[in-house]
């Protein structure tokens, strides 16, 4: 039952994961990665890894295809145009691919070892995030906060590099709004009639 | 049959391939190079996890999550340097891409 439904999984993964790449638009390259990923976190879901899955669904699918998403429609980019003359380049990826496929092929009939005997997603624990969160924050804490301190850095990256200031804009300068006195917003006059100011 | 660790092998080094043939066949357009850099390192976390669930440790586990965090911030700074990049020359052509003639 579980390898059936591994074949079904598996081949909607490998199916969107060929029209990521084979898709004329990139909106639809997308939203073949969400499947992709999506179907992943399924396979994962198969063999017990569930807190991986449900991180996958989490980051990929919430964070990065999003904003992949957001990139996508928010650049003005002739598409067709990019697509064009690329045919060309097909018989040598096909032939990297082939290159590819085949070392890792061999690689793995000669290195298989017996890994299957001892099949256990969650070791020394209940549920599989109890064993990850027994290790996270004691065994692996430095990995951890050094995952956090790349987000961090990667975050103050991009909005430095995407942050600009265009002097035309208004913008709300908040000190100079809060130290508006009321004498210097208006003046009384005492106009003469007939004379005006 | 049984579920064993060479059906995810398989499916990962499928994945990989696919991966690097879409670097290839794309090779103007780098919003899909990315997708397919993600693609490769999906392959990766994939093939970690299924060698730390059948090899019963957890420690490959803990690994594919470090690995997914590289994957978003990688993300993040690409598109933010591909954003730039149409900002400055209006188009996205990887081939325009020699200002600095390295």
């Amino acid at each position: 039952m579980a390898v059936i439904a591994f074949y079904l999984i598996a081949a909607v993964v490998l199916v969107s994961a060929l029209s990521v790449i084979m898709a004329r638009n990139p909106v639809h390259s997308v939203l073949w990665l969400i499947l992709a990923f999506f179907s992943s976190a399924g396979l994962l879901v198969l063999i017990g890894a569930e807190f991986l899955a449900m991180l996958l669904v989490v980051v990929y699918v919430g964070a990065v295809a999003v904003l992949f998403l957001f990139v996508v429609m928010m650049l003005d980019v002739d598409f067709v145009e990019l697509k064009r003359g690329t045919l060309r380049y097909w018989p040598f990826a096909v032939l990297v691919g082939i290159i590819f496929a085949a070392e890792i092929v061999l690689a793995s009939v000669i290195g298989t070892a017996d890994m299957e005997t001892n099949f256990d997603a969650s070791p020394g624990a209940e549920t599989n995030a109890e064993a990850i969160g027994q290790v996270m924050y004691t065994q692996y804490l430095l990995l951890f906060q050094m995952a956090g301190i790349i987000l961090l850095v990667a975050m103050i990256g991009a909005i430095v590099l995407t942050l600009r200031h265009r002097p035309e804009t208004k913008r709300q300068n908040i000190a100079k709004q809060t130290s508006r006195r009321r004498s210097d917003a208006y003046e009384l006059k005492d106009p003469t009639p007939g004379q005006g100011i | 049959m049984d579920l064993g660790l060479s059906h995810f092998l398989a499916v990962s080094a499928a994945l990989f391939t696919i991966g690097v043939v879409g670097i290839f066949v794309n090779r103007k357009n780098i919003i899909v190079i990315l997708m397919a850099i993600e693609l490769i390192l999906l392959s990766v976390n994939l093939n970690l996890i299924a060698f730390a669930v059948f090899s019963g440790t957890i420690a490959g586990q803990v690994f594919a999550m470090l690995v997914l965090t590289v994957a978003a911030a990688e993300a993040a700074v690409g598109l933010a340097i591909l954003v730039v990049y149409f900002r400055n020359r209006g188009d996205i052509s990887v081939e325009n891409v020699d200002l600095m003639k390295g």
